[in-house]
């Protein structure tokens, strides 16, 4: 399994939508192409969210998990 | 994604001014330009001594959505005039006052918080308002 080296982890748990798409879009502004970005957030509209951000933009969404409390994402800069 | 979204805000409560602001984000986040022009109730609300004073809630809430509403600011919801000012730092967000509603009140621009860029009329709004859609709130 391919060891992901995380460049910068954005932390929205416990922040409501459109927070956790507004942190992971400040974060990507910033990061060089190629970097990946893990989110961590708990807003139940972020699965959708993000995958659909990830459309849009053209950033990659590497993995998307959840243990139930909290959805992890991983997202490839483009 | 290149045409605007055009939000119309007309109403000053703070579940509607809030409502705004997240479909202001969210466009911000997709990379997706947002003019806002501010008439009325939804004006008053942006003064810069008032900005962050409570504008109540639409008469639908009612008290349940008083206590709704003030959970999620209890949990950490960001306040209606923070939220667009991430967005504002985020993508191009651009907010006008209308010039009639300025008149209405008896405002001028240094009245208003820096969140408002500036003041214009209704045809300049249309102008930039390009093919994308206009929504009133």
């Amino acid at each position: 399994m391919e060891v992901l080296n995380i460049t910068q982890t954005v932390d929205a748990r416990g922040l409501s939508c459109p927070m956790p798409i507004v942190r992971t879009a400040q974060a990507a502004k910033v990061l060089a192409p190629g970097a990946l970005i893990e989110v961590l957030a708990t807003d139940p509209g972020s699965t959708k969210d993000l995958s659909a951000w990830c459309r849009s933009t053209g950033n990659e969404l590497v993995e998307a998990t959840s243990d139930g409390a909290v959805y992890r994402f991983v997202i490839r800069r483009k | 994604m290149d045409e605007p979204l055009n939000l119309v805000l007309f109403s000053g409560t703070d579940d509607r001014l809030q409502a705004a602001a997240v479909l202001t984000a969210g466009a911000a986040a997709l990379g997706k330009p947002v003019n806002v022009f501010l008439q009325y109730w939804a004006l008053d609300a942006f003064r810069a001594d008032r900005i962050d004073a409570d504008h109540g809630l639409a008469p639908e809430a009612g008290t349940e959505g008083r206590r709704a509403v003030d959970a999620l600011a209890k949990a950490g919801q960001a306040p209606w005039a923070e939220t667009l000012r991430q967005a504002k730092e985020l993508g191009s967000v651009d907010i006008q006052a209308c010039s009639l509603s300025m008149d209405l009140l008896g405002i001028e621009q240094a009245d208003l918080d820096p969140l408002v860029d500036g003041v214009e009329g209704v045809t300049a709004f249309y102008l930039n308002a390009g093919e994308g859609q206009v929504v009133f709130i």
